[in-house]
């Protein structure tokens, strides 16, 4: 492997560690200004010492993101300098606003995590609100930012050199909103169903116990709401790529070839020789319908596309497939637990819905790091797309194969070990079988 | 006042806020590797718990540093970050490992001998990384990192390696263990014996801090000749003055247990240090290649950025204020029991 490659291994290894953490930081504040705000309302302590749980394990996780996220922000400049010289005044706007969102949040987190006795009850409340609003904001900020790396706007590229430069046009650039959405519910639909899938493992134990049936519900409701709205604005963003990005579009579906009822291509093998995909599902018009609501569209395939400008077309279709699969599967699963609901009352009884929570506890993740596979292989060979190549930003610096391994050896030690001491925290923790949680 | 030069000032005060605070933090970190005698395990909890509400919103003054430098000076931010590689990378080893090292030991089980191995890692990464931190600062300053045509000709191994930053790595170090053990007096009130711990580490701490910033001096002569030129300038002997007087109002104060006034002290003679180096340093980023005006960003970022840390300092600085009341306050003394 060259240096260059190790660059972008170090790069999307640190991301993917990443961004579980700053989902979580998204997601875990939600739930837990639900539980204490439910508590706050009907004084019923089960939601306290959900709170208060929940809180624990989201300590362990916060810290891990906030030193995750240090990391990266320097590593945009040590593993691509000649990216951040040119791209630094362009999108350096959004960063620092990311910043003081970060602040915040950090600020309000030891406030929320340390601060039970020394404030009030509702005042200790607001302080969880302000944690989850820029927990959201420092999402939303971060993916502006990538955003622009996917639609660049905002600037004037002459001659290699970028000139007139207008960080908010460049901010509000045309991939921002659908990302942004896409993430943010991202995060709700992941920790939703992971915690629903933690939770529905105890009921499956003991389906009286009221801490989990109440982790449980918040879980779920988080989680199931949020997955229908996750699903219309991965179709919006869809229609966005298509217009903006066509060759991610068209690696995306494995789409070679431009035509007018174009098949919407599942799974199989994409062959870039033979510009075919073998052995896939593919559903007549399906992408023409998709993308132009319409049977007849014509839908660029990658044949519009320079060759040595397709990005890894098996990776990013796969990619995209897998979340998609994790997204429907959630969706309908979101369904069932709503009809059952809606027909019989208590979702909690049926064994079965609750093992199917059980299973689906990982894939709002799976799904948050194979779209995040698609965003970012789709993007490439473009560094900043269609003005600066990858291999054109990356150091000098030689052996990166050092840094690369090490930094894989620690997270991977550090996965371990949270693990460990996550579960050792619930399990240490975990309420009495019977319905003295307090 | 140009743009980039109050975007300089600003990027120095967060510099200086994370050297008191965030420094502080690791200082915290490397009294709990020195923690011995009867009351090591009183001296490490209070570390700990002085520490715990606050590491992670000292830290974000780092990440503001960054961003600044980013945004306001991508040229030589892409400077720094290649020649610097080396250094910068192992620093981020560091930061990763005393932040989780410190959460997971607060977590995981509390077993002498696994509370040991964390403390053991939260120790040396604590102590690791301030000292590489000052390294890279040095390096910044040395001259020997040179720049032609927008990238570095002096290899990836320049200036870091040097006397002059060995030795700003250790004064930085000792820095911040000197402010940890000067805020440490203030953070155990309740508990005389380990305050006096404190206040006698903050006095050695202090003692030490004299010849080493004597040792970065003499080396600054051959290692950093603009730093050495710097500080024989006018307004040197001032500052020099400045500083000398907020140290031995330090140490008189912690000698008679004036810790308050100890900590306004330690915190007016790291602020004079730090804004030292960086006068001695004034107007360059990188010695001599590269100046806060030849690098900075076009005037739309640069206004933009101006607002954006207007807005910002309007909601962090009163949040700010709220987290250490709470948890530094007088109030948080009277009742500290969770």
């Amino acid at each position: 492997m060259t240096d260059f490659l190790f660059a972008r291994a170090q790069m999307g290894m640190s991301l993917a560690f990443h961004i579980i953490f700053a989902a979580v930081g998204i997601g875990m504040p939600v739930l837990m200004v639900i539980a204490e705000g439910m508590h706050l309302r009907n004084g019923n302590p089960v939601y306290l010492d959900l709170a208060k749980r929940w809180a624990r394990g989201t300590a362990i996780l916060f810290a891990v993101g906030a030193v995750s996220g240090t990391v990266l922000s320097f590593e945009l400049g040590l593993l691509w300098p000649k990216f951040m010289e040119h791209a630094g005044a362009i999108i350096g706007m959004p960063f620092s606003l990311e910043v003081f969102a970060f602040f915040t949040e950090a600020i309000f987190l030891g406030l929320f995590l340390y601060g039970w006795k020394r404030l009030s009850p509702v005042m200790h409340w607001l302080t969880g609100l302000l944690v989850a609003i820029s927990g959201i904001l420092s999402g939303v900020f971060v993916v502006t930012a990538n955003a622009w790396m996917n639609t660049p706007v905002g600037f004037d590229f002459v001659r290699g050199q970028f000139s007139n430069i207008q960080p908010i046009a460049a901010m509000l650039n045309p991939a921002a909103l659908h990302e942004v959405i896409h993430m943010t519910f991202a995060a709700m639909v992941a920790t939703g169903f992971v915690v629903a899938g933690i939770h529905a493992f105890f009921l499956l134990r003991d389906s009286t116990n009221e801490f989990h049936r109440a982790a449980f519900h918040i879980g779920a409701i988080v989680g199931c709401v949020s997955i229908p709205f996750q699903i219309l604005s991965g179709d919006l963003a869809a229609n966005r790529v298509a217009k903006y990005q066509p060759a991610k579009l068209a690696a995306m579906e494995a789409h070679y070839e431009t035509r007018r009822g174009a098949p919407l291509i599942i799974g199989g093998i994409p062959d870039d020789e033979k510009r075919q995909t073998r052995y896939a599902l593919e559903i007549p018009n399906g992408l023409s319908l998709l993308v132009g609501r319409d049977p007849n569209t014509e839908v660029p395939g990658l044949d519009q596309t320079p060759r040595d400008e397709w990005p890894n077309v098996r990776l990013v279709h796969w990619s995209f497939d897998i979340m998609v699969a994790c997204g429907m599967t959630m969706f309908g699963l979101a369904l069932w637990t709503g009809a059952r609901r809606w027909r019989k009352g208590d979702v909690v009884k049926s064994k079965w819905l609750l093992r199917a929570f059980v299973l689906a506890a990982p894939l709002g993740f799976i799904a948050i790091e194979a779209g995040w596979m698609v965003t970012e292989l789709g993007r490439q060979p473009w560094i900043i797309y269609g003005v600066m190549r990858t291999c054109e930003a990356v150091t000098p610096m030689k052996n990166l194969v050092i840094p690369f391994t090490t930094f894989t050896c620690v997270y991977l030690f550090l996965s371990v070990t949270l693990v460990f001491l996550l579960k050792r925290q619930f399990l240490q923790t975990a309420p009495p079988r019977d319905n003295q949680t307090q | 006042m140009t743009l980039e030069n109050l975007l300089a000032v600003v990027t120095l005060a967060s510099l200086i806020l994370y050297a008191l605070m965030g420094g502080a933090d690791f200082g915290g970190g490397v009294w709990d590797t020195l923690a011995l005698g009867p009351r090591a395990r009183r001296q490490r909890e209070a570390i700990a718990d002085a520490i715990g509400p606050i590491w992670e919103a000292n830290h974000v003054w780092l990440i503001l540093v960054i961003v600044l430098l980013f945004t306001a000076w991508p040229r030589a931010f892409a400077i720094m970050m290649t020649a610097l590689h080396v250094p910068l990378t192992a620093m981020l080893l560091g930061i990763v490992l005393r932040g989780t090292a410190f959460v997971f030991r607060k977590y995981d089980s509390k077993r002498d001998e696994v509370q040991r191995r964390w403390s053991r890692i939260f120790g040396i990464s604590s102590v690791f990384t301030p000292f590489v931190q000052g390294l890279t600062l040095g390096a910044l300053t040395t001259g020997a990192i040179r720049v032609q045509n927008g990238t570095v000709t002096t290899g990836f191994f320049a200036g870091w390696l040097t006397p002059f930053a060995i030795a700003c790595g250790v004064f930085a170090l000792v820095l911040f263990a000197f402010l940890a053990a000067t805020f440490l007096t203030l953070d155990t009130e309740r508990d005389s014996e380990v305050q006096n711990d404190f206040r006698i580490r903050a006095l050695i701490a202090e003692a030490a801090l004299g010849p080493i910033a004597l040792v970065v001096f003499l080396t600054s002569r051959a290692g950093a000749p603009e730093m050495y030129r710097g500080l024989t300038n006018w307004w040197a002997p001032l500052l020099l003055a400045g500083t000398s007087v907020f140290a031995l109002l330090v140490l008189a104060a912690l000698w008679r247990k004036r810790f308050r006034l100890a900590r306004v002290a330690a915190i007016g003679q790291v602020t004079l240090i730090l804004a030292g180096w960086s006068l001695a340093q004034y107007p360059h980023l990188i010695y001599p290649d590269l100046t806060i005006a030849n690098t900075a960003a076009p005037h739309a970022t640069l206004r933009l950025l101006i607002i954006a840390l207007g807005c910002g300092a309007v909601i962090l600085l009163p949040s700010l204020y709220y987290l250490f009341r709470i948890f530094k306050g007088e109030a948080a003394e009277r009742n500290s029991t969770d």
